[in-house]
């Protein structure tokens, strides 16, 4: 799948009380969780960010809590994915249970600016910037998260065992 | 040749019946899954959409309901509502509202043992590794397949080996010593491990200071924060659990990612500045940094030797006008105790609020969100901005004993002095 967006930048060890404060998880609707997303680290974000768009990270991108609603909320808002230097680990699981995509560059995430406009090969794991004209390889998925990706991810695995 | 396993590497070969080292993804049976109120209503909502019908085991998942207890909203009410439904129809242990923090209650009313592979939907799931649990911190969905299968996928972490040695000073604390650790790290200095917390100063602590200091391992980034079993951890755990047990040791020549001594003698009281966990610093640097409202309670530090350790400096004392504290015990159980043993009256002799057992205002839903541009100095394990319900307030962690130090003086205090 490749996407394009326009990049929304954000700095190291964004946490996930940022990403979704918890005064809001009385609700697990997508778009009601969308109206708050990142509001901590950018109270304006829920009325910029438009669907497709990209969000680039530091290191350490959803630390803290292991709030699903985190990645559920980036999605509702129509985030299309999260390219990040590394990301925390619960969120890492979750991102991918939930099916938001998410890739790891270091050289990605120190060179791309906001208001640049990407393009993410998901299969292949590049980044290209439009803007710049840069490319960038995203570190590849372990053979066994690749495989859970593949099957529809955790949901659908879980579904053949039972 | 066949090299040494750590604690981990021992616990998840246990588990999956072969011989796995770190690195190597496994899928391993459980010991024991949870879920809170935050996040359990998303747990059912995955469950049943992974087409399943019973836990499977009801004798091994518990439910608590402890982040926003009793219910301040409507909203909340609702998945309170729909998480007693599922609890009560599936026959797993329920804990509804005023019982206590969940990582107090899993723990107190003996559902884990050493040597136990435990997934919870919550980041501090990691705390029970003080009682030599492999214990950590998933998703929804994640706890929802644990809950359906009794199994989940795991990547076997390597392990950082932290060797405490020394001895801690008095007015010196577990919650300074895990904090220091935390500094010197970084907030993602562990991340995907598993910390191994090992050295005399660890020994010499009561089960309560092992706890706060398993409980942090997340602020970390770790996956598990696990310590040795040894006499007082046995002690403890036959007191509070009738199930049967086989402790798990790292052996000597077992391959860790980091090995980090630390002389621990020298240490001061430290505190935690907004807005990160790892941003570290002795106590003295932000002394007389004026705060509006101290709380004491959490995961982290809401037990007896907690409020016993406040009462040395709080009781006979009052809190300074215009500032609040807060108090919120982990669990009923401890209310009970710290009520006999005379704590909660010494405190409110002092001028304390205290809230119903559970998170408190920890996570910013209810029970004492700051105001604009107001400090807090507070117990927990977690300053990110807007952590207690306000974006604009700032939070400061330090130990119970630095909290009831500061909560009389109206500004970060060194306790210290309290206690000569």
């Amino acid at each position: 799948m490749k996407l394009k967006g326009k990049v929304w930048k954000f700095k190291d060890n964004i946490n996930t009380d940022e990403i979704i404060p918890a005064r809001y998880l009385n609700t697990f609707d997508e778009q009601e969780l969308a109206k708050h997303c990142m509001e901590d680290a950018d109270k304006d974000f829920p009325k910029k960010v438009k669907t497709g768009d990209i969000i680039v990270a530091g290191k350490n991108f959803g630390c803290g809590s292991s709030r699903e609603h985190a990645p559920i909320c980036l999605k509702g808002a129509g985030v299309s994915c999260v390219i990040a230097e590394t990301f925390a680990r619960i969120f890492y699981r979750n991102a991918i249970n939930i099916g938001l995509p998410i890739l790891e560059s270091v050289e990605a995430s120190k060179s791309i600016e906001e208001g640049d406009t990407i393009e993410v090969d998901l299969e292949k794991g590049k980044i290209k910037n439009v803007t710049t004209n840069k490319t960038y390889s995203a570190t590849a998925f372990p053979p066994f998260m690749q495989e859970l990706i593949n099957a529809g991810g955790l949901m659908e695995y879980v579904k053949k065992k039972i | 040749m066949t090299l040494g396993k750590t604690i981990i590497e021992k616990i998840f070969s246990r588990h999956t019946g072969k011989a796995v080292s770190a690195n190597d993804i496994v899928v391993s049976k459980i010991d024991f899954c949870l879920g809170q109120d935050g996040t359990s209503g998303i747990v059912i909502d995955s469950f049943t959409r992974m087409g399943a019908e019973k836990v499977f085991n009801a004798d091994k998942m518990a439910v608590i309901i402890d982040h926003s207890s009793p219910s301040p909203n409507e909203g909340v009410s609702r998945i309170h509502k729909k998480i007693r439904e599922f609890s009560l129809g599936q026959k797993i242990h329920f804990y509804d509202v005023g019982q206590g923090v969940c990582h107090q209650i899993v723990p107190e009313r003996g559902y884990v043992v050493p040597g136990d592979l435990v997934v919870g939907a919550d980041s501090h799931t990691c705390t029970y590794g003080a009682l030599n649990v492999a214990a950590t911190g998933m998703g929804s969905t994640d706890v929802a397949a644990c809950a359906a299968t009794g199994q989940n996928w795991f990547k076997v972490p390597e392990s950082i080996k932290f060797i405490c040695l020394g001895k801690l000073p008095k007015g010196v604390y577990s919650k300074d010593l895990i904090l220091y650790l935390i500094g010197q790290v970084g907030a993602d200095g562990a991340t995907y491990m598993s910390c191994e917390y090992t050295g005399p100063v660890i020994g010499a602590l009561s089960m309560e200071g092992r706890f706060t200091i398993a409980n942090m391992a997340i602020e970390m980034g770790a996956k598990f924060g696990i310590m040795n079993c040894d006499k007082k951890t046995i002690a403890w755990v036959k007191q509070h659990s009738k199930r049967k047990f086989k402790p798990v040791t790292a052996d000597p020549d077992a391959v860790y990612n980091k090995v980090l001594e630390y002389n621990i003698s020298k240490i001061t009281p430290q505190i935690a500045k907004p807005h990160q966990v790892d941003n570290v610093c002795p106590l003295a640097e932000v002394a007389g940094t004026p705060i509006a409202q101290g709380y004491i309670g959490t995961c982290t530090n809401g037990r007896l030797e907690d409020f016993a350790e406040a009462c040395k400096i709080l009781k006979g004392r009052k809190i300074k006008k215009g500032v609040r504290l807060i108090v919120a015990p982990a669990s009923n159980w401890i209310l009970k105790d710290a009520m006999k043993k005379g704590y909660i009256a010494a405190l409110l002799d002092a001028g304390a609020t205290l809230v119903t057992p559970g998170c408190g205002p920890c996570v910013g839903t209810h029970n004492g969100v700051p105001s604009d541009g107001e400090n807090v100095i507070s117990t927990a394990n977690r300053n990110f901005k807007g952590r207690m319900g306000n974006i604009n307030a700032f939070i400061y962690l330090g130990s119970p004993a630095t909290v009831a130090a500061s909560v009389i003086e109206g500004k970060i205090a060194d306790p210290r002095k309290y206690l000569k």
